[in-house]
């Protein structure tokens, strides 16, 4: 599971508080760095729609923070070195093996093989 | 397991129907990956993406990720869901571009609103109309699905779903959950003459009413024209308005053409 998806994942079990299944804690026990095409204009595009404090959160809790700042800074769409870091740690950064906790219920979600197993118990639906 | 027929859902819920056996089809049975891609091709071109602009999007029963491969070649992210593990094993074999997540379109599309710049769904929705459990409700589970991708897609944006209806009241039932949860669209029929080419489009709208695109193959079977009878000056020989015109004439060969073409030949 790449951080951008991570970043857009929500808890969908039953009695959440709305907006409350968000952000997943991620508990990895393995996490693998790909190579991904750098694309300028995605990355860019992406940024307005990510919740910037979970993916330096999530980014910090897997060790890659990889000198993301805290806050989002004025003017990113041209600073491409910003933009490179953000890159890596949205789409190369996956995590392979561990587990998504719900924040509000503390229903756990499995990671195997990079998949995250979303799948709800039917007294959960 | 009770089989009847040759329609899959019959067979049991997806979880057990695609299991490593039938997954393994999906990468080497090369008409069904001839047939998957072609729909995944069309599925796209129905989404009308905005031209050399980067999109994220939703494969919502993703299967082995063929369709994925599709947009990957457009230069698109996306992110895949499907029901099945042994299909996902598939999809993370071939070593898909797209992100993996293991979820039942049923309990709901888990991510935040606005997530998606589109969603695409290939022979999926069709599922949905089966009740697998006691707890089962198709319906509800219809309106969970469509509520919940109509708040993952960004406004604007459009999710093309290629479905197999079993019959008008499956297909009125679909379209009826995705019209409450607020979208707008419609069935797009491809090739609509043609038992085998003939192919179900769910195209939805969130937030804008655009023109549903045009079926292929459906010339005639749309449109004003085939509504009124045109005036014509001519008048018909007997012979020739009795039937269809002498076998190997010029009229004939023009006709069968005209007939395959229709049928998507």
């Amino acid at each position: 599971m790449k951080l951008l998806t991570h970043n857009m994942l929500t808890s969908h079990v039953r009695g959440v508080r709305p907006g409350g299944g968000f952000p997943l804690r991620i508990q990895a026990t393995e996490v693998k760095v790909n190579s991904v095409d750098f694309n300028q204009e995605f990355v860019a595009r992406m940024i307005p729609k990510v919740e910037w404090g979970a993916l330096v959160e999530a980014a910090e809790s897997l060790g890659h923070l990889s000198d993301l700042p805290p806050q989002l800074p004025p003017e990113y769409q041209s600073n491409e070195d910003f933009l490179r870091k953000v890159h890596h740690v949205l789409l190369e950064v996956e995590v392979m093996e561990g587990v998504l906790k719900c924040p509000d219920s503390g229903r756990e979600f499995p990671i195997t093989k990079g998949i995250p197993n979303m799948l709800l118990s039917e007294e959960e639906t | 397991m009770a089989g009847s027929g040759r329609r899959p859902e019959h067979r049991g819920p997806p979880e057990l129907f695609y299991d490593a056996a039938e997954a393994r089809k999906y990468s080497q049975n090369s008409r069904m990956i001839e047939i998957q891609s072609q729909m995944s091709e069309r599925a796209v071109e129905l989404l009308g993406l905005p031209e050399d602009r980067p999109c994220f999007l939703l494969d919502v029963g993703c299967g082995s990720g063929l369709s994925g491969d599709y947009i990957s070649e457009e230069g698109h992210h996306w992110v895949g869901m499907d029901i099945s593990s042994a299909m996902l094993d598939v999809a993370v074999d071939r070593e898909v571009e797209g992100d993996l997540i293991l979820a039942d379109m049923g309990q709901g599309i888990p991510f935040r609103p606005g997530t998606f710049d589109g969603c695409v769904s290939i022979s999926a929705v069709q599922w949905l109309c089966n009740a697998d459990k006691k707890t089962h409700s198709p319906p509800k589970r219809l309106y969970r699905f469509f509520s919940t991708l109509y708040s993952a897609l960004a406004r604007g944006s459009r999710a093309v779903l290629q479905l197999y209806p079993e019959n008008s009241e499956q297909l009125e039932l679909i379209t009826a959950q995705a019209m409450k949860a607020g979208f707008t669209g419609g069935m797009v029929v491809d090739y609509p003459n043609s038992a085998k080419a003939k192919k179900f489009f769910l195209c939805l709208f969130v937030g804008t009413a655009g023109a549903l695109p045009k079926a292929l193959g459906a010339e005639c079977a749309d449109g004003e024209e085939s509504r009124q009878a045109t005036f014509t000056n001519e008048r018909m020989r007997f012979r020739n308005a009795k039937g269809r015109s002498a076998k190997k004439s010029r009229d004939w060969v023009l006709e069968k053409k005209e007939r395959r073409r229709r049928q998507g030949k």
